[in-house]
This record gives structure tokens, C-alpha cells and sequence, in this order.
């Protein structure tokens, strides 16, 4: 039948062919939803796009949900450059916004300037001393990281699911389980009529940047995730890097926490993480781990978000369905990586053994 | 090489652009209204799925009455989490020409609040919470009225005198209800006692039943829900018991388990509202109604009804909207036997919005 088979290089005019017909393709099949639903199709996509850069309003809720993505994307990067397989940006970024929220509520007349660094540095540690707990392991052991931080994200989630419950529920709340909103002083200032949080991203993708192309750190975690024993034969120490590297992927994702925490939820919650430690791990896969082109992809991934969102309520369709629509288009597009690293080919060989049989 | 999936991602977004360059002239449904200045155009933000076939479609259904009556434009949003996801969302139906925002649900109250504030010209209307604004009012029914008439079915059928409430949250609203209904079942069957089980969700359908098989395994043979969707009446009909409803009649859900509903009937109020914007008139207000207004009432009882329910239910409900019956009226004792309400008093609203105490017969926990 047929057999997988891993493509050589691919010239650069194929690999674009590709992917054009994946999102042709994509916007052909969801078509079909849409008609089913009784809509034009065109009408929807062109809704879309205007849903998502329609107005000033629309292009600033784009950006405030670009900057989680490409925070959390820059954590991810790091760990997947080592090939250290991080699925615990959910986790990570609920440990972030735990200690930044604890700082927040239990100092909340600080001024503002020292109060807000604090609460960066405490989302660093906590994202990045949750994300330590299996690259230890790892390191140590060898237990299998993909397994350990999946897991620890439903720790984390519970944690503050009880927290938010339990002993830091608003007594103001009559009973309903939220947790108080931070001072002022904790919430992040805007810049431009977005908050400043998408200074932080621009600035760390740079650092990012450096750090993984042009550091000895970054060299050392790429020739780590290539190949173990040539990093042990350059002499790199294997768990320092390791435990390095995953600290601070983890400490990116936290930052989102706190990102998230303050400027947006001006306080805790379950919905603090919001599956961005998951979609993160979308984007940061589809621009091949490279800085710059996460900042693109999570923008592109928003608006498609936020342009889902709008087509829900425009054409009054209902939310599953404006969410198959985003799933589909994803799944052209991912697919299509498929199809550029490996071709199905008819295994012959497979033909010539049946019919001897 | 994966950086080319961006560039032809921006591509196809160009691309889409140019698309939308040609087809100006036609605007989505979500912009029609921006053209009218002075029409009102009425957006709801929803905690469930616009189909529940409870809460929210009891909104739902009074949006679809302001469409066909007032021939006005509305959007919705469904399933919108009770947490700042809703302010983004009240924002969204702002940009997309809403003037005129629902937000119903209790979390969603401080963040329409929020909203409000930031939108001094457009008018809010939050359901089941207590904060107003000069542009924001609060709204809700006194749905513990038609909760103690359909405890009165309840005491009267039960044979183990054991009555389960699948309940969501620790809050006023549902402590109330659940209160109200265990008057109700105990002013015709004292013995009888209410078991109360926390799903800590409005919407999940699939725990609120599981929380219900739960109470029909601790022998309640009557099971009733402060949940938006009708799982828990689902449980009763699998096991062969029966049910009260809630939000909207739900005889279709378990015919054969089903016995009445305290339902909602938000039509009228909301026409009266939005009718009251578009002439100037309307103030926010803090709205409060009961059965007498028909905001809430008690569904129909089916075949499944204990004999004479009928008969007793009409008579309080009458006592009930001529305003001679108060639910909270005294003698009415707490949990562990003591007197909460002294005979000849009455619970005022102030005490109504704040409860946070369980009456004589409530088996649970009313605090966390």
C-alpha cells in the first residue's frame, strides 16, 4: 500500500505551492460548514478579516491576545531548540500568575513601579521553578518530560482552582468564587492604548533572538538537542544546560501569567492561562522555533481567533461552529507540514508480496 | 523553510483584505445598524450555549421576542466564561454597534460594571446581581416564589420524604431558592427533608446530572436544579423517579420524570426596557419583580403531578400575587432548630440578597 517516505530538501517554490493549496484547500472544506449553515462563505471569510482588522478596536484586541502567544511561544522555543518536549505551558503559566498574584494581593500599597517588578520577577521563578521540577527529573533520571509536564499543568490548574475557592476567595463576593482585584498599583500601565505587555514581547524576542543564535548558552542548548553525546564530547555539562534552559522556558510562560494576571484579569484565576500554554505550542512549531517569525505567527493566529470570534456574532452562529471553522483551517495548515517533509509513495514491494501470496 | 508558512499566511491575509476592499459595499449583519445613528441595537452576552434548553434559552427566546416585536437588531454571544473574558466580549458588541448591553449571569456583573463605566453612552442591563450604574440596571424575578409552589408538588409526591437539589454556587440567589422550595415542600410534608449537592458550575450539564445520580443513590426520589441546562432531570427519568425542573419547562427532556418547573418569562420586561430607551425614558433601575408581574412563574403541572398539588398550588399562588402569602414569613427556622424569623416578620429584600443561612430541613453545607 502506500509508505511514508522522508522528503530530501524541497525547493523553496514546491514548499510554497504546498502551502498555498493547504489554505485553499481549508478555506474550500469550511466552506461546506458554511453553507450547511446556510451562509455564504465568502461573506463569513471577508467578515472574518474585517472582524479582525476592521477597526482600531479590533487590530488592539488582536494584539492583546498576540502578546501571551508570543511570550509563551519564546518560553517553548527554547525548551523544543533542546528538543526538551515543554507541553507544561499551561502549568507554567499558572505558577507565574500565582506567586505575581500572591506578591499583588499581599503587598498591594507598594508604588507602583517597584510593585509591578516585583511581581515580574516572582512570575519568572514561579513558571520557571515549575518548569525545573521535570527538567530535573530529566536531567537526573530520564523520565520522560512530555508526560511530566502535561501532567503538572492539571496540577497547577487545581491549584489555583482551589486557591480561588478556598482561602483567597473575595469575602466581598457573597459567596461567589473569585478572587479580590488587584490594587492600581499591580495592574500594568498602558502604552499607545495597548497594555505594555506587547513592549515585552518585542523586547524579549529580540533577546531571544541573541540569546538562542549568538550566545554560548544558545549554542550549547541547539548542539544539545541535536545530539547528546556530541554536547558531552564538546565537554557542555549536560544537566546545567538542561536545568538552565528549562528554567528559563518556564519563567517565560510565568511571565505570561503575570501578564495576563495584571493587565488583563486585574486578578487571579482559573482562566488565567486560557489554553494559551497549549496554542503556544502551535505557533511555536509552525515558525520552525525562529523569534521573529513567532511574533507573525501568533498575530496571525489571533486574528484568527478574534475574527472567529466576531463571525460568531455577526451572522448569530453558534460557537461550536465558528470553532470548527478555526479547527479546520488549522488542520490544512498543519497537515500540510506533513506533506513537506514526507511524500507517499506505492510501496511496490508490498504490491509484489501480496500477489506472490 | 517554515518561515514561508508565515509568509503565505500573510499572503492569503492580503489576499482576503483585497477581497474585502470589493465587497465594501455590502456589510456584514454585525454592521448594519452603524449606519442608523439613533437606532438601538441590543447585544447579550450569554454564560451557556444559546440552545441549553434552560437558562439561557429563556433569554434567548426574549431576544428573539424583541426581534420580531420592536423590529430591532440584536447580537449574542454564547458560552462566555464569568471571569474578564466577558468585558472583552461586552467590548466586541460595542465595536460591533451595540448600544444596549444584557450581561446574564451573576459573574458577570463586576465586569459589566467595568464596562459601564466605560461606556457612559451605552445603557447596560445585568441579571441576578445588585450593582447599578447612572447607565447600568439590575434586574432579576423573585423565582423562589414558583420555587415554594413547586416544592409544594414535590413534599406531596415524595415517598422517602427525601428530595434531592443539584445547586450550582454558595451565592444569595441559590441559597434563597433552595430555601424557598424547602418551605414549600415541608408546608405539606414536615418530614420531608432536602439534600443538597454543590456542581460549582452553571452550564456543565454532564456534572449537574452526575450530582444528580448521585442524590437518586442516597434514596431522594424527587430531584430538582439551580442548574442552566436540564441534565439532573435527565438522571431522574433514567432511574424511574421524579423531577423538577427549572429556567423552562422541561417536559419534553423526561416526560416521564417531570413534574413542574419554576420558570422565566423575561419577554415583557425586556420589550418594556428596551421600548423605554428608544422614547429617552428609561433610568437604570434596581428591578425586582415577582408573580404578579409575570416575570416568573410556575410551568404547567403534567400527569406526573401528586393528586391535589393542582388545588394547593393555585391557592397559594393566588395568596402569593395578591401579596397576602410571603415565602419569608415567620415562624421559619435555621438548620439546627433555631428561630431565624420570629413569627409575624417578614425577611426584607435587604436580608433576601444576602442570605447566606439554610432553613429547618435542608440537608448541605450553605458555605464553602
Amino acid at each position: 500500500m502506500f509508505r511514508m517516505q522522508k522528503r530530501g530538501e524541497m525547493p523553496k517554490t514546491k514548499i510554497v505551492a504546498i502551502r498555498i493549496l493547504a489554505i485553499i484547500l481549508a478555506l474550500v472544506a469550511a466552506a461546506f460548514i458554511i453553507l450547511l449553515l446556510k451562509l455564504n462563505p465568502v461573506d463569513v471569510y471577508i467578515a472574518m478579516v474585517k472582524g479582525a482588522f476592521g477597526s482600531v478596536y479590533r487590530v488592539k484586541e488582536v494584539i492583546i491576545k498576540t502578546i501571551p502567544l508570543v511570550v509563551t511561544s519564546l518560553g517553548i522555543a527554547i525548551a523544543f531548540k533542546m528538543q526538551f518536549w515543554n507541553i507544561g505551558g499551561e502549568g507554567q503559566i499558572c505558577m507565574g500568575a500565582f506567586l505575581a498574584s500572591y506578591v499583588a494581593l499581599n503587598y498591594p500599597d507598594l508604588p507602583k513601579p517597584l510593585l509591578i517588578s516585583i511581581m515580574i520577577l516572582a512570575s519568572i521563578i514561579g513558571g520557571g521553578l515549575w518548569a525545573t521540577v521535570p527538567a530535573y527529573f530529566k536531567a537526573k533520571w530520564r523520565t520522560n518530560e512530555t508526560i511530566i509536564t502535561l501532567m503538572m499543568n492539571y496540577i497547577a490548574l487545581k491549584w489555583i482552582q482551589y486557591l480561588q475557592y478556598g482561602p483567597w476567595k473575595d469575602p466581598k463576593a457573597m459567596g461567589f468564587p473569585k478572587i479580590p482585584h488587584f490594587t492600581d498599583n499591580a495592574i500594568l500601565p498602558d502604552l499607545f492604548g495597548v497594555h505594555i505587555g506587547w513592549v515585552f514581547a518585542l523586547v524579549l524576542t529580540v533577546l531571544i533572538y541573541i540569546f538562542l543564535n549568538y550566545t554560548k548558552k544558545g549554542f550549547e542548548i541547539a548542539v544539545l538537542g541535536e545530539s547528546e553525546n556530541t554536547a558531552a564530547y564538546a565537554g557542555i555539562n549536560i544537566k546545567r544546560t538542561i536545568i538552565t534552559a528549562i528554567f528559563l522556558s518556564g519563567g517565560l510562560c510565568g511571565l505570561t501569567g503575570m501578564i495576563q494576571a495584571s493587565a488583563l484579569h486585574n486578578t487571579l484565576s482559573v482562566e488565567v492561562s486560557g489554553g494559551v500554554g497549549f496554542t503556544a505550542i502551535i505557533t511555536t512549531w509552525l515558525s520552525a522555533l525562529k523569534p521573529f517569525v513567532i511574533v507573525i505567527v501568533s498575530l496571525l493566529f489571533a486574528a484568527l481567533v478574534q475574527g472567529g470570534s466576531f463571525i460568531q456574532t455577526a451572522f448569530g452562529i453558534p460557537q461550536a461552529a465558528a470553532q470548527l471553522l478555526q479547527g479546520m483551517i488549522l488542520f490544512f495548515v498543519l497537515g500540510s507540514e506533513f506533506f513537506i517533509r514526507y511524500k507517499l509513495v506505492w510501496n511496490k514491494s508490498f504490491q509484489s508480496i501480496s500477489k506472490k501470496e | 523553510m517554515k518561515k514561508t508558512v508565515s509568509i503565505l499566511l500573510i499572503m492569503c491575509m492580503f489576499l482576503a483584505l483585497a477581497l474585502t476592499g470589493c465587497g465594501q459595499e455590502e456589510k456584514a449583519p454585525g454592521e448594519n445598524a452603524e449606519a442608523d445613528n439613533s437606532a438601538v441595537k441590543v447585544g447579550f452576552v450569554y454564560v451557556g450555549p444559546a440552545s441549553d434548553g434552560g437558562w439561557t434559552t429563556s433569554h434567548d427566546v426574549a431576544r428573539k421576542q424583541l426581534e420580531n416585536n420592536l423590529n430591532i437588531d440584536t447580537l449574542y454571544k454564547e458560552s462566555v466564561p464569568e471571569g474578564p473574558e466577558c468585558e472583552k466580549v461586552i467590548n466586541d458588541l460595542i465595536d460591533q454597534g451595540c448600544n444596549v448591553i444584557f450581561s446574564t449571569s451573576f459573574g458577570f456583573m463586576d465586569y459589566t460594571l467595568n464596562a459601564a463605566k466605560a461606556h457612559p453612552d451605552v445603557k447596560f442591563m445585568h441579571c441576578s446581581g445588585y450593582m447599578t450604574n447612572e447607565n447600568m440596571g439590575a434586574y432579576f424575578g423573585r423565582i423562589y416564589q414558583a420555587r415554594y409552589l413547586s416544592g409544594i408538588a414535590a413534599g406531596m409526591k415524595t415517598k422517602t420524604d427525601k428530595i434531592g437539589y443539584v445547586a450550582a454556587y454558595e451565592i444569595p440567589e441559590v441559597l434563597r431558592g433552595i430555601n424557598a422550595f424547602t418551605l414549600g415542600v415541608r408546608s405539606v410534608n414536615p418530614d420531608a427533608t432536602v439534600h443538597v449537592k454543590w456542581t460549582h458550575t452553571w452550564i456543565d450539564a454532564a456534572k449537574a446530572k452526575d450530582a444528580a445520580v448521585a442524590l437518586l443513590a442516597e434514596d431522594c426520589d424527587v430531584i430538582t436544579q439551580h442548574q442552566d441546562a436540564p441534565g439532573p432531570q435527565i438522571a431522574a427519568e433514567e432511574k424511574g423517579v421524579w423531577s423538577i425542573g427549572y429556567n423552562m419547562d422541561m417536559k419534553d427532556v423526561a416526560p416521564k420524570a417531570y413534574i413542574t418547573a419554576p420558570v422565566w418569562n423575561w419577554g415583557p420586561y425586556y420589550e418594556k426596557q428596551v421600548k423605554a430607551i428608544m422614547d429617552g425614558t428609561w433610568k437604570a433601575e434596581n428591578y425586582w419583580g415577582g408573580m404578579e408581574d409575570g416575570i416568573v412563574d410556575l410551568a404547567p403541572l403534567t400527569e406526573n403531578a401528586p393528586e391535589g398539588a393542582k388545588e394547593a398550588i393555585e391557592k397559594v399562588k393566588a395568596e402569593i400575587i395578591d401579596g397576602s402569602f410571603k415565602v419569608f414569613s415567620g415562624p421559619i427556622k435555621g438548620q439546627a432548630g433555631e428561630i431565624r424569623v420570629a413569627e409575624g416578620e417578614t425577611l426584607t429584600d435587604e436580608e433576601l440578597t444576602s442570605m447566606d443561612w439554610f432553613v429547618e430541613g435542608v440537608v448541605g453545607n450553605p458555605k464553602q
